[in-house]
């Protein structure tokens, strides 16, 4: 890509947000003609709500975050399964990831809401497991599934001549595997891992439908106490905006780092 | 089927296994209502959005520069926010402004399924398809130009059934996503399948048995969507493309 074409195209991409944005500032002024003079505006209700939806979209990170590392450690593990010499191992793990990768979120996040304990007892300690720890391992299941994939994908394109050459210099499997194999992975398996970072952070507004206090359970409930049709359109937008304005950038940067490993 | 009822009816006495689905014919209407709400809801999205997501491809590739700059606008748009935000701004926000015919709303939250989740395949679709014009080759475009096709010709019957053919696999993909989304639906209480079977568990209190069903029902679909898909794209294969 030249550096011409790559400027036009971050130029009319950059329209999007501004799309967006622009949606936000028209419903705003739209919203702002029939509002009384008693009422406060839409713009004055949605600066007085900010920190609480500030609040709700941090908790959709955090839960991000944690569903990502889970799901990476058990994804990388489930991975190393799938290539496993061992049959069985190999047979129960592709068994496992397809059932992950083709059952809906939405599905497993009930699984695990309704089936997992709310604490369990070890000995003479309770482990709590509150409604946000259990909606994070019901979003890191289908991420483990995935990155389980990824880390297969991205072995199995490492030219079988490397594994050769790291036996004739007496290399055992694990070693061939963590020292010389795997480092060359890291950046093939990059790009799709972001991708999924991405599409993870977009589902944890799932965990509104199970019960969480997240980003979406705080806008509905919002919306109710105002009461104000007007409302409805720009606080949407503006919940809309604030996942653009996080996945957007992480978006851009996978096509990035994809254009650039793919030149090699 | 009354021996099926009967057998279903005897795992429950004998071990406590409740799949009332089977022999209760409310359950059962229900759950198979739910079945095909989420069927015909993965249909619908998914002929709209390929018609669309062809047209979207199409403008994608125009000389206007405001014509490229709104689709791309578009698809980022639908690409980088959640399915679910964008579900409750077209049912709660949008939806309330649509004029009430007889005192109905004039979409339901079907139609709103539909909608939304069209468009979100849309943007996707589209991506796909623009991936698969531009693996045309050039030489192909130019000689049905050279035949005096016209670009409206030349896209619909030289370009497109050649990037149908490359896109198939990733078409396969996100016509799964496709139907995992629809269980979005169940948010706005659409009457497809979670939305009918958490109505059976939550009455029943038979949570776990409808769960284990619910995640085979899905896990089939798409096991019958990948064969459909891996026949069709044989059936399609045209001899000196692929393997």
């Amino acid at each position: 890509m030249t550096g011409a074409q790559s400027m036009s195209k971050s130029l009319m991409t950059a329209s999007t947000g501004l799309a967006l944005a622009g949606l936000l500032v028209v419903s705003i002024v739209a919203a702002q003609i029939p509002a009384a003079a008693e009422k406060p505006s839409v713009m004055e209700l949605l600066w007085k709500w900010t920190p609480l939806l500030a609040q709700g979209f941090l908790f959709n990170l955090l839960i991000s975050f944690c569903a990502m590392a889970v799901g990476t450690a058990a994804g990388v593990l489930m991975g190393f399964a799938r290539i496993s010499l061992h049959a069985p191992v190999r047979g129960t793990s592709w068994i496992v990831v397809q059932f992950f990768r083709n059952a809906p979120w939405l599905v497993l996040l009930f699984f695990v809401m309704f089936l997992m304990p709310f604490e369990v007892r070890v000995g003479g300690i309770t482990i709590p497991f509150p409604d946000w720890i259990k909606a994070t391992l019901g979003l890191a299941l289908p991420i483990m599934a995935n990155i389980a994939e990824i880390v297969r994908g991205a072995v199995q394109s490492i030219p079988t001549a490397q594994w050769e050459a790291a036996r004739s210099l007496a290399f055992s499997r694990r070693q061939t595997l963590w020292k010389i194999i795997l480092p060359q992975c890291i950046k093939r398996m990059l790009p799709p891992w972001m991708n999924w970072y991405a599409i993870l952070t977009m589902a944890t507004t799932l965990a509104s439908i199970v019960g969480v206090s997240e980003v979406m359970t705080i806008t509905n409930r919002i919306t109710n106490a105002e009461g104000r049709t007007d409302l409805l359109i720009p606080i949407y937008t503006y919940v809309l905006l604030a996942f653009f304005v996080y996945c957007y950038p992480i978006s851009r940067w996978t096509r990035r780092l994809e254009a650039r490993y793919a030149e090699r | 089927m009354d021996d099926v009822a009967a057998w279903f009816l005897w795992l429950y006495k004998a071990t406590g296994i409740k799949l009332t689905i089977f022999y209760d014919p409310y359950d059962r209407t229900r759950f198979i209502q739910g079945f095909f709400t989420t069927l015909k809801l993965s249909a619908y999205c998914l002929v709209l959005s390929v018609v669309l997501g062809a047209v979207a491809a199409w403008l994608a590739g125009s000389r206007v520069a405001a014509v490229r700059g709104a689709v791309a606008a578009f698809v980022q748009l639908f690409r980088n926010t959640p399915p679910l935000v964008q579900l409750y701004f077209f049912y709660f926000a949008v939806g309330p402004l649509l004029p009430k015919v007889g005192g109905v709303p004039l979409l339901g939250s079907f139609g709103w399924a539909v909608v939304s989740l069209t468009l979100l395949e849309t943007a996707f679709a589209a991506e796909i398809f623009r991936a698969g014009i531009e693996a045309v080759p050039k030489a192909t475009v130019e000689a049905a130009q050279a035949l005096g096709y016209s670009r409206a010709q030349i896209y619909r019957k030289v370009v497109l059934p050649l990037a149908v053919r490359v896109t198939m696999p990733a078409m396969t993909n996100n016509l799964v996503n496709l139907v995992k989304t629809t269980t979005l639906a169940y948010a706005i209480a659409a009457p497809e399948l979670v939305y009918m079977s958490a109505q059976v568990w939550s009455e029943q209190v038979n949570v776990p048995e409808m769960m284990v069903v619910l995640l085979v029902c899905y896990v089939t679909i798409v096991g019958v969507i990948n064969q459909i898909m891996q026949w069709l794209e044989e059936r399609l294969r045209v001899p000196g493309f692929g393997q």
